[in-house]
C-alpha cells in the first residue's frame, strides 16, 4: 500500500499561543505554525492503514519553506516515511481552488516519479480557512472517487477495495457504510477512531514509533521540495492570480455584553459575608 | 473480513520481575513471546517494600537475566541491617547482618516504577528478536478455552490470543489463577497487607543520617507494641534519594483488631525511634498499598493447569518468615524455571508437560522448600493452636517470662535466635513472635529514646490526592455484592484508602432507614482504589482489575 497524507500548517489557535493585533487581526509572525488539528485524524487513518497492511506513507503540504516543520510534526505523530513540500513564492495567497490545482499536480508528479498511490488522506477542514473545500476539489482534479466524514476504515488490499463508515450528521446522526475501489481519497471525520485489536498490529505500531524517532530527528534529509517549475504549473493558474475567491474583509464577532453585576467579597470577612449567607439560606435545605 | 485467531508460542501476562524473567528466558530459548502488561508502563501498578535479593542457592538471579540490573534499575545495596524491639519509648536493637547475609549474594532496595520500566525496555528488546514484544495498556481478563481446555487468553483491548504456553505473572490478584480455579479469596489468614510511604530525602542527607556512604544502604525492621496487638511489623529501607517506610500486617489480624492500616503506618512514622532519620522536613512522595500472599500457606505445589503456569505472587511465591521477606527473587526464579520447563518440553503433545516440569523444577531447585518450609509446617501444627499460644503468652506476660527474656544471657541468645535462618523459618504466626517477645525485649533490654519526632504524616485524603488516577468513569472494576455491615464492613477499616469517619475513600458505612428500621449498609466508590485486593478478601465483592491503562498509576511503587 502507498498512501499520501495532505496536511497544512495553521496558526496555533490554542490559548496563550495565538496573538492578535489591536484591530483583532491575527499576527501571523508572532503566532507559531502547527499542523492543522483536523489533519490529526487523517494521519491516524493513514497510520492505521500502514500498521495493518504495511507499505509507505508520505506527507505532503503546500506552504512556505517553514512548513517543513509541519511535515516533521506529521512524521513524529503518525510515522510518515518521508515528506513533500510544494513551496514557491508564486503559490502564495492561493485560495482553495488554486491550492487544489497545486496539490493535485503534486500528487500526479509523485505518482509519475516516486510511486503509484493507492490512497490519499486529508482532514475535513483547516482551522484557519474553515472551508472544507480543498480536499474534495483536489480529488475532483485527480478524477478519483472520494469518501468523506470517515469514522472507521477497512481495506482489502487483494480486492483493491475499501469499506468505510461515514458519519452523516442531520436531524438524526446516521452511520453509513460505503465501499469504494482504490485508488481513492479519504477525508476523515474528527470522530475517526483507529482500531488495533490485534497484538501484531500493536507491536508493529510500537516498532514504527521507535523507527520514526530516529528518522524524524533528521527530517530535512527526508524532505523533498517542489516549486511551480517542478510541478509544471502556469503561474497564471496558481497563487493569487489563479484564485477566483477573494476575502474582502474579516470582522471580529462582537463579544456579548456582560449584563451581570459582580461584587467581590473576601470569604474571611464575616460582616461582608453576612448578606451572602442570607441570600443563600433559602437554598441550604436545612431548618 | 474474518481472520484467524492470533497465535504466539508463549504469552506472558504481567511485566513485573516474574513476567520479565519468564519472557527474557523464553526469548533466550528462541521462543516467540508476547508480553501483555495492563499498566501504562511496567511498574505503574506495582508496590513493593522493597528489597530484591540475589540468593547464592537460587538457580537464577535477576542480574543473571538482566546484565547491569543493579546499576540500571536498583537503588542502594543493603549494607546495614537491624531489627528494633520496641516497648513504648524503649528500644532494643539487634544487628541482623548475619541473618541477612545468609545465602545472600547481594540485596538491593528498589522502587518498582523505575525497576519494572527498565526491565520492560530490556524485555521488549529481547522478545522483539524472536517475533514478539511487550504491549502495555492491555488487560488480560480471562482464559481462552477450547473444549474446556485452556488454549489462550482473552483481553479487554485485543481479540483473543492463542498460545502454547501462558505464563500468569499477573500478581497477587491474578485474574488468570482465579479463572483457572487455582486461587480463591476466602481466608484472610493467608494474606498480609502492606502500606508504604516513599519519603523524599536528598542523597547526602541520607548518607549523613544513616551514617553510610553513597554506595551503601540501610534496612531497619520494627516490631513490638507500637502497633498495639496487630500482628506484623514495620520497615525502613534507603533508596538513592528517598526512603521507603512501611508496615506489613497479617490481614486476619487487621480485621480482628479493626485496625486502620494508614494509622499503623503513622504510628511508625511518628515514633521517637524515627526522629533522627526523618528530621523536621517530612515530604511524602507517594502512599501505596499491596496485598501479599503468605507462601507458607498458599504457595502452589502444582502451579499449572493445561497450558497455564503461575509465576510469582500469582502462584503465592512470596516468602515472609519473621524478618525474612523475599518475594521478587522467587518470582524471578519461578519465571525463569517456567520458561526452561517450556523449552525442555517444547513440542510435547501433552498440554500439561511444561506445567508438570515447572513444578518439578521448583521442587528440585529447593525453591519450594524455601516458600513452604517443612519445618514450618511441623512447628505450625503446635505453634498456631490457640491453646499453645495462650499458654506461652501467659508465661511470657508473667514475672517469669520477663525474667527469662530479661537476663543478659537471654539477650545474647535472642540475638542469635533472630539471626538463625533455621529458627526464623519456624516462628509461628502468633502475637508471641510479633508483639509479646519484642515488647518484653524492648522493655527489659532497651534504652529509652527521648528524641522529639515532629513528623506530621499527611491525612488519608491528602495521600489519595497525591496519587495519579485515570478513572474509567462509568465502568467501576469492583462491585459490592453484599452491602450489609455483616458481610462487608471490614473493608471500611482494612481498605488502605478507606477509614471510619472518612467519606473520601473507597468504602464507607451509611445508616439507611428501611420500613422504620435503621440499618447500617456499606457503600463503595472505586475512584480512590489502589487495586490492592484487600476488599476482595474481607468483603463480598466481584473484583476485577481496571481496563488497560486505567485506575491508579504509581510513580514510585
Amino acid at each position: 500500500m502507498r498512501s499520501l497524507v495532505l496536511t497544512k500548517g495553521v496558526p496555533d489557535f490554542s490559548e496563550g499561543a495565538v496573538s492578535f493585533d489591536e484591530d483583532g487581526h491575527l499576527e501571523r509572525g508572532k503566532t507559531p505554525t502547527v499542523m492543522n488539528p483536523n489533519d490529526e485524524f487523517a494521519v491516524r487513518a493513514a497510520l492505521q492503514t500502514k500498521v495493518r497492511h504495511g507499505g509507505h506513507v508520505s506527507g505532503m503540504s503546500m506552504g512556505p519553506p517553514g512548513y517543513g516543520d509541519v511535515l516533521q510534526e506529521a512524521m513524529e505523530s503518525v510515522y510518515t516515511d518521508d515528506s513533500y513540500l510544494l513551496s514557491d513564492r508564486e503559490l502564495a495567497a492561493s485560495d482553495t481552488w488554486a491550492t487544489a490545482i497545486t496539490l493535485s499536480a503534486g500528487i500526479e508528479k509523485y505518482r509519475e516519479e516516486v510511486a503509484d498511490v493507492d490512497l490519499v488522506f486529508a482532514g475535513f477542514k483547516t482551522a484557519d480557512g474553515e472551508t472544507g473545500q480543498t480536499g474534495p476539489q483536489t480529488c475532483w482534479a485527480l478524477d478519483w472517487p472520494i469518501v468523506t466524514h470517515v469514522i472507521a476504515l477497512d481495506i482489502d488490499p487483494d480486492e483493491r477495495r475499501l469499506r468505510a463508515k461515514r458519519l452523516v450528521e442531520g436531524d438524526v446522526d446516521e452511520i453509513e457504510t460505503v465501499e469504494a475501489p482504490l485508488p481513492c481519497m479519504v477525508i476523515t471525520d474528527p470522530e475517526f477512531e483507529p482500531a488495533y485489536r490485534k497484538a501484531s498490529h500493536r507491536l508493529t505500531h510500537k516498532r514504527l514509533r521507535d523507527e520514526t524517532e530516529e528518522r524524524a530527528a533528521d527530517h530535512d534529509e527526508h524532505l523533498t521540495t517542489w516549486d511551480h517549475v517542478d510541478l509544471n504549473l502556469d503561474p497564471d493558474y496558481i497563487g493569487l492570480d489563479g484564485s477566483p475567491t477573494i476575502v474582502s474583509s474579516v470582522d471580529p464577532i462582537p463579544k456579548a455584553p456582560s449584563e451581570r453585576e459582580a461584587t467581590m467579597i473576601d470569604p474571611h470577612d464575616g460582616d461582608a459575608m453576612e448578606p451572602v449567607l442570607e441570600e443563600l439560606q433559602p437554598f441550604a435545605g436545612s431548618d | 473480513m474474518t481472520e484467524e485467531r492470533e497465535h504466539y508460542e508463549a504469552v506472558v501476562v504481567g511485566c513485573g520481575p516474574g513476567g520479565a524473567a519468564a519472557a527474557a528466558r523464553l526469548a533466550d530459548h528462541g521462543v516467540e513471546t508476547l508480553v501483555l502488561e495492563r499498566g501504562v508502563e511496567a511498574g505503574s501498578k506495582n508496590v513493593s517494600g522493597g528489597l530484591i535479593y540475589a540468593e547464592e542457592s537460587a538457580p537464577y538471579t535477576i542480574d543473571d537475566l538482566f546484565e547491569g540490573f543493579r546499576e540500571e534499575a536498583a537503588e542502594r545495596p543493603v549494607t546495614d541491617y537491624q531489627i528494633h524491639n520496641i516497648a513504648g519509648n524503649k528500644v532494643k536493637s539487634y544487628d541482623l547482618t548475619d541473618l541477612h547475609e545468609h545465602d545472600t549474594d547481594w540485596c538491593d532496595a528498589v522502587l518498582r516504577r523505575k525497576m519494572d520500566s527498565r526491565l520492560e525496555a530490556r524485555v521488549h528488546e529481547k522478545t522483539s528478536e524472536t517475533g514478539g514484544g511487550v504491549l502495555t495498556n492491555v488487560r488480560v481478563n480471562g482464559l481462552l478455552r477450547d473444549d474446556g481446555e485452556i488454549v489462550g487468553v482473552t483481553c479487554d483491548e485485543l481479540d483473543p490470543i492463542e498460545a502454547d504456553l501462558i505464563v500468569a505473572a499477573d500478581g497477587v490478584n491474578s485474574e488468570l489463577a482465579r479463572d483457572a480455579g487455582l486461587m480463591d479469596w476466602e481466608e484472610p489468614d493467608e494474606w498480609f497487607q502492606g502500606v508504604k510511604a516513599v519519603v523524599d530525602m536528598e542523597p547526602d542527607v541520607i548518607d549523613d543520617r544513616f551514617d553510610i556512604d553513597e554506595d551503601e544502604g540501610a534496612a531497619h525492621l520494627f516490631s513490638g507494641d507500637l502497633f498495639e496487638d496487630v500482628r506484623g511489623g514495620g520497615f525502613l529501607y534507603t533508596n538513592e534519594d528517598s526512603l521507603s517506610i512501611g508496615t506489613v500486617f497479617h490481614l486476619d489480624s487487621l480485621v480482628a483488631e479493626q485496625a486502620e492500616p494508614h494509622e499503623l503506618l503513622d504510628a511508625l512514622l511518628t515514633h521517637p525511634v524515627m526522629a533522627h532519620w526523618l528530621g523536621d522536613e517530612y515530604d511524602e512522595r507517594e502512599y501505596g498499598a499491596k496485598l501479599v500472599p503468605d507462601s507458607k500457606k498458599v504457595a502452589h505445589r502444582e502451579p499449572y493447569r493445561d497450558r497455564l503456569v503461575l509465576v510469582g505472587d500469582a502462584a503465592g511465591q512470596m516468602q515472609a518468615q519473621g524478618p525474612i521477606i523475599k518475594g521478587m527473587n522467587h518470582a524471578v526464579t519461578g519465571g525463569a524455571l517456567a520458561a526452561d520447563a517450556f523449552a525442555i518440553t517444547r513440542g510435547n503433545a501433552d498440554p500439561e508437560a511444561a506445567g508438570r516440569r515447572y513444578a518439578k523444577l521448583l521442587e528440585e531447585s529447593g525453591t519450594m522448600d524455601k516458600l513452604r518450609p517443612r519445618r514450618y509446617d511441623l512447628a505450625r501444627t503446635v505453634g498456631e493452636r490457640d491453646v499453645v499460644t495462650n499458654a506461652v503468652e501467659r508465661v511470657l506476660d508473667s514475672r517469669v517470662g520477663s525474667l527469662a527474656l530479661g537476663n543478659p544471657v537471654a539477650d545474647r541468645v535472642l540475638k542469635r535466635a533472630y539471626n538463625s535462618p533455621f529458627l526464623v523459618s519456624m516462628i509461628p504466626d502468633t502475637r508471641t513472635g510479633y508483639v509479646t517477645v519484642p515488647a518484653i525485649v524492648g522493655e527489659e533490654h532497651g534504652r529509652t529514646i527521648r528524641w522529639e519526632n515532629g513528623v506530621e504524616p499527611p491525612s488519608l485524603e491528602a495521600r489519595i490526592g497525591g496519587l495519579t488516577y485515570d478513572t474509567d468513569v462509568g465502568n467501576p472494576h469492583i462491585e459490592l455484592l453484599d452491602d450489609s455491615a455483616e458481610a462487608s464492613e471490614a473493608a471500611v477499616y482494612a481498605c488502605p484508602v478507606s477509614a471510619e469517619d472518612f467519606g473520601g475513600g473507597c468504602y464507607r458505612t451509611e445508616q439507611v432507614q428501611t420500613n422504620g428500621d435503621e440499618e447500617t449498609v456499606v457503600s463503595l466508590d472505586t475512584q480512590p482504589c489502589v487495586e490492592c485486593g484487600t476488599c476482595a478478601i474481607v468483603a463480598d465483592t466481584a473484583w476485577e482489575h481496571p481496563r488497560g491503562g486505567k485506575g491508579v498509576e504509581y510513580r514510585e511503587g
